[in-house]
This record gives C-alpha cells, structure tokens and sequence, in this order.
C-alpha cells in the first residue's frame, strides 16, 4: 500500500489549512493575534531565536530525546516497533518543546507574564517550568475538577513559583479553562502572552506550536533513518489537540509513512465530529444539534478535549492521515503490557496509540510492519489514577 | 411583525437629540424572560439585546455565564428563543447577541432567515471576527438583518474604519479590555475608544462592557450615543428582580440619560 505523500505546509494568510482553522476571536483579541502572528514569523525566520531555542531544548530540556526498539513486544507483535522517547524530555513530556518555544517568544515581544490553560497538568507544569528558567510571572487557569484530580500537578506549579487558578465555570476541566484563559487574555493583552499548550486556538497558535512541536519529528525522521535505512511504515500518535502528533507527523508527511492519530473514544473530534468553531477555530467539535459544545470524557485528562487542531481535521480531510479510537480498557491494557515488556510505563495519553497498535498489528497494520509511537509522556502522572482503577477493578490487590 | 428596524430606528433616535439605551438579557434565563423583555420596552429601552445561550461564551464575565447555564439547563435553544420572541407585540427593535457556532450550525441563510421572520433585526456575534464574517455578512444582509460589529480599546484606527464601514445597526464600542460584566467605575478607556470611532462613521455608537448603574449610563451617554447595559441586569434578574424589578432598575437608568441631556 503506498500512502500519498504531502507535506504539512504552511497555512493561508489567514490561518487556514484547507476548510479548518481561521481566527474567530472577539475584537478585543485580533490585535493581539496579529501581533503575535508578526512576532512569531519574524522570530521563526531569524537563525538566532532558532540558535537560542535548540539550545535551550538541548542544555535544559534534555533533547535530542533518543528512539528506543522495543524488542520484547514487538516480537510479540511480529512487527517491528519504535518508540520516540518524550517521555524522557525534561518535565516528562513532549510540552516542553512548546513552552521553551512560546517563553522565548514572550520575551522577545516585551512581555512579563504568561497565562496558560492545563487539564492534566503536564502543559501547566512545563508552562510553569518555563516561566521559572525565563524569569516570567505564570498563572495557570485549571479546571477545579481536574485541580482535585491532579494535587500533586498543582503543588509541582506552585512549586515552580507559578500561581494556579481553579476555574469553576461550566463543567470546570480543561475547555473551560480554556475558556478563562482566553477572558482573562483579552483583559490583561497588554503585559501578557498566552502559552497555549496545543495545535489549537486562532491562528497563529495551531501554527506556531506545531513549528515548535516539529523538532521532535525532524529528530525522529533522522533517527529512523539511522536505525530503519528508512522511514518507517506507520507513525502513530495519540490526539487531544493533538500537539505531539502534529510534531511527529511533521517529519514524516513528505514520506511514504502512514500517519495515523488515535484519539480517545469518548473525545473522538474526526470519528464523530461536525465542523463548528470553539476557542478561536473552525474544525472537528463534539457538539449537539443546536451546536452547544458536547464534553469528551475518557480515562485521560490529557485527551478530554471536544476539538482537535485544524490541521488534523485537514489532514482528516485531504486523507493524508487517518484518526482512530481507543477505549479505556484497551488503554489500561496496553500501558500494563508497555510497562512489564519493555520497562517503560508510558503516560495514558500515548498508550491510547499503543491499544491501537496493539489491536491492528497483524490486521490493518501487517506482519513485519516497521512502527514509529510517538512515546509523548511518561505515565508517573498518572500511577495513583491507575492503582485506584486496578484496584477498583478487582485486577491489583 | 411590525417592529421598527435596528439602524432606522436608532439613527432617528439620535437624530432627534436623544440618547441610547440598550438592555441585554439572556434568553430563556427565567419562565417570565419574555414578560421582562416587555417591560424593559414599556420602561424605556431603544432596543434590546437578546443573548441566545451558548456552552462556551468566551465574551462574557461570571453572570452572564450563570445566565447561560440556567437557560441551558431550562432546555433553551436558539429555535426555542426565537419560537418565543416572535410572539412578543413590541413598538423597538431586538436584536440577537450569541456566538458564531450557534450560527454556522444551523447555517447561516436558515438562521438570517429566522430572525428575520421572527422580527429580528439585528446580531451581535462577538466571536465572528471582520475576516471569517463575508459568508454571515452576505446571508444577514439578504435577509435585512444588521450585523452589529465591535470595536475595542486595543482596535487599530485603520482596523476601526473597517469594521466602522462593515458595522450595520449602530457601532458596539467596548468600553474596557475584559469581558462583560459589572464594574465600580467607567474606563478612561471609553472616551479613548469614542473619539477613537466617531470620526470615522456616522451610525450611532454605543459603549458596552462595565456599564452598572444610573450614574455611569449618564456618564456613557455624555461621551457617546448610547449605552449597552447588561450584566447589571441579568445580575438582578438571576437574583429575582422578575419583569418589575428589570423594569424599575430600566427605567432608573433612563431617567439619569434623559436628565443629562
């Protein structure tokens, strides 16, 4: 089977990838959009923020993160899988890359303080993070329901000298947080960049983050080569907004690799989504039939999103990569087997991946198939969660 | 459905000396809304902005958010509003404020089509911005709706010429950077803002955003035409002021226009 090779391009003036994306932002906000718009493309086309940023992701965020063969499974498997290991980026996740991308970025345009929206709380901590090593003021808007999920996430960004604001609007996780993220960004403009934390929002954030997320693939295109003589035959990656995929299908789209994004059943955007703008832009949304805005729910906090980027639904569009699900289950599953095979205990968000290639090797993924996961997260966030449900199920004593 | 249109009506306002008051309230937030949408007329409104409820209103500040979430959770939808609206006898104009996806779902001919069946005239979509608008724009204009646009603080004089030459109804001048909602005094941001616009359109100009009570709707309207008031009175309402209340609480802040002038 030979996939159509296309690469992820730049989007129109306007922020558009084909029907998706745009800027759909009160008026008090499109200055600032713009503003940001202009800063980000005259940083990005100058070689010293690229010298200052790859620096900074090499001496404090551990890159270039390495791509682990896991030898054990994938004998199990009877493919060959590749792991790209984020998880072992500083703060425990591929976010890193994005924050360091975006604080650099704030105090290029003058700014003090950034705000940023957290579910889980990886993008927090990493915002947090960031904001310390930069000498930037950090306030985080989370969802008071995932403030009491995640204590310990809230006390690590407290930690790092960065205020945490529990939002108790609407169903009070992560696009609500969103939501006061963004009031609290029109009210403060002026001294404050907001740190969106995925390939979301109104241009040029879907656009942005994936430039700073594509260090990941261009690490891992080149390290496949190394290893495989070649690209390999599936890149998979777990999708909230979809930041991690966005990075590690950005070095693989011009290939012949399949690229497929697994999002969670219960927050699937492309399987059961309908065009609609939330949060600044068109795409996929859960929503109803008056277009109320639906809540995803799954085992992940890192993936309840009703949205996904633009840029997915286009790649959705165009077929260039295909979305798939996976249920809590399979999910459990799969980080138990990840952890006793190959001595890695992968955060929920990825082992979503992992349950679908798990489940297609051998069917929609054939025998002796090469396999790249973007590993996008380690799971210590999510231990506690895990015991409990084990325990709950009668599977952990 | 006899009611006057938006910008006809407004500019004759003003035209005649008189200055602007323009009440919001959030569809479907109580059983008596459309009684209170009747006595805010009889109380002296020039208008009055109808917010349709929607899940993720990022324009709007705590009580218009607990507003929405009480007309939600009242089974409120934006054919439901209008089913309602369209009963009402009222001698002003309305208008409909909501966001863009309640727009884009039902498509915008179908929705333009509605309002203007129901007797509404006009449509405030904060979220919409001048770029993404030519398709709503295009559908509201053949139907005879106004598209109201907003101008901020942070607008640009070159981006506010053309939203002022795209602004259709009157010019919504938000009168601070935040959302909605009510604050202890008016912005310096509101004068700046003003005489930001007015040179640059002659359709009315109201300020929104953080106007609360008698004596900052009096202060608004000595610097422009008019003035959108709205957390103020969803506040009262979801504290239970009912139709008298909003009326009595209207009517005050008429009362401190009209002295002024």
């Amino acid at each position: 089977m030979t996939a159509p090779t296309q690469s992820m391009g730049n989007p129109s003036s306007e922020g558009w990838f084909g029907d998706f994306g745009g800027r759909f932002v009160p008026e008090p906000l499109m200055p600032a959009c713009l503003e940001l718009e202009a800063a980000f493309t005259d940083a990005w086309a100058d070689p010293a923020f690229h010298a200052e940023f790859e620096s900074v992701l090499s001496s404090f965020g551990g890159r270039p993160t390495p791509v682990s063969e896991c030898l054990r499974l994938s004998e199990e498997l009877g493919i060959r899988l590749l792991l790209k290991r984020e998880d072992l980026a500083h703060t425990g996740s591929h976010k890193i890359n994005n924050v360091i991308g975006q604080a650099l970025l704030t105090k290029r345009m003058g700014k003090t303080k950034m705000i940023a929206e957290t579910g889980a709380g990886q993008h927090g901590v990493a915002s947090a993070t960031a904001a310390a090593l930069l000498g930037l003021e950090c306030t985080v808007y989370m969802g008071e329901v995932d403030t009491k999920r995640q204590a310990l996430n809230v006390f690590r960004m407290e930690l790092l000298g960065a205020k945490v604001h529990p939002v108790t609007s609407g169903s009070r996780t992560l696009k609500d947080a969103v939501n006061e993220a963004m009031r609290t960004w029109v009210a403060e403009v002026d001294d404050t960049h907001y740190c969106l934390g995925s390939v979301m929002g109104p241009h040029p954030f879907p656009w942005m983050v994936r430039e700073f997320q594509s260090i990941l693939g261009r690490e891992a295109r080149g390290q496949c080569e190394k290893i495989l003589g070649d690209v390999p035959d599936y890149v998979v990656a777990c999708v909230g907004g979809g930041s991690n995929a966005a990075g590690i299908f950005s070095g693989f789209a011009n290939s012949r690799a399949q690229l497929i994004g697994v999002e969670a059943l219960g927050g699937a955007a492309i399987a059961s989504g309908i065009p609609g703008v939330l949060h600044g832009m068109m795409s996929q949304l859960l929503q109803d039939e008056a277009g109320q805005i639906n809540e995803a729910h799954s085992i992940s906090a890192g993936l309840d999103y009703p949205g996904i980027g633009p840029e997915h639904a286009h790649l959705a569009a165009t077929g260039r990569a295909t979305y798939a699900t996976a249920g809590d289950d399979e999910v459990l599953d799969a980080l138990q087997r990840l952890s006793r095979t190959e001595g890695i205990i992968p955060a929920l968000e990825p082992a979503h991946a992992l349950a679908w290639i798990i489940n297609e090797a051998g069917r929609a993924i054939p025998t002796g198939s090469t396999v790249l996961l973007n590993m996008s997260g380690r799971g210590d966030k999510d231990v506690a969660q895990v015991r409990e449900i084990l325990q709950a199920k009668g599977l952990y004593q | 459905m006899s009611r006057p249109h938006l910008e006809t009506h407004l500019r004759a306002k003003v035209a005649s000396g008189g200055k602007l008051l323009v009440p919001y309230l959030m569809a479907g937030q109580s059983d008596d809304w459309l009684d209170t949408v009747q006595a805010l007329a009889e109380a002296g409104a020039d208008a009055i902005e109808i917010g349709l409820p929607f899940s993720d209103p990022i324009m709007d500040g705590p009580v218009i958010q607990q507003a929405a979430v009480v007309a939600l959770e009242r089974g409120t939808t934006p054919e439901s509003a209008l089913r309602e609206l369209a009963t009402l006898d009222l001698d002003i104009p309305l208008v409909v404020m909501t966001y863009y996806n309640l727009i884009f779902r039902a498509g915008h001919d179908r929705f333009a089509g509605r309002l203007a069946e129901v007797g509404v005239s006009g449509c405030i979509l904060p979220d919409l911005s001048l770029e993404e608008m030519d398709d709503w724009g295009r559908a509201a204009s053949a139907a005879g709706v106004d598209t109201v646009l907003l101008v901020a603080p942070s607008t640009s004089v070159e981006r506010a010429q053309m939203i002022c030459d795209r602004s259709r109804g009157f010019l919504y001048a938000v009168g601070r950077m935040g959302v909605t909602g009510e604050r202890a005094e008016i912005s310096h941001q509101v004068a700046e803002v003003v005489e930001k616009v007015k040179p640059l359109t002659t359709l009315p100009v109201c300020v929104g955003v953080g106007v609360s009570n008698p004596a900052q709707a009096a202060q608004v309207t000595g610097l422009a035409d008019g003035a959108v008031v709205g957390s103020a009175l969803v506040r009262r309402l979801l504290e239970g002021a009912g139709p008298e209340g909003a009326a009595s609480f209207i009517a005050s802040l008429r009362h401190a226009i009209d002295q002024r002038g």
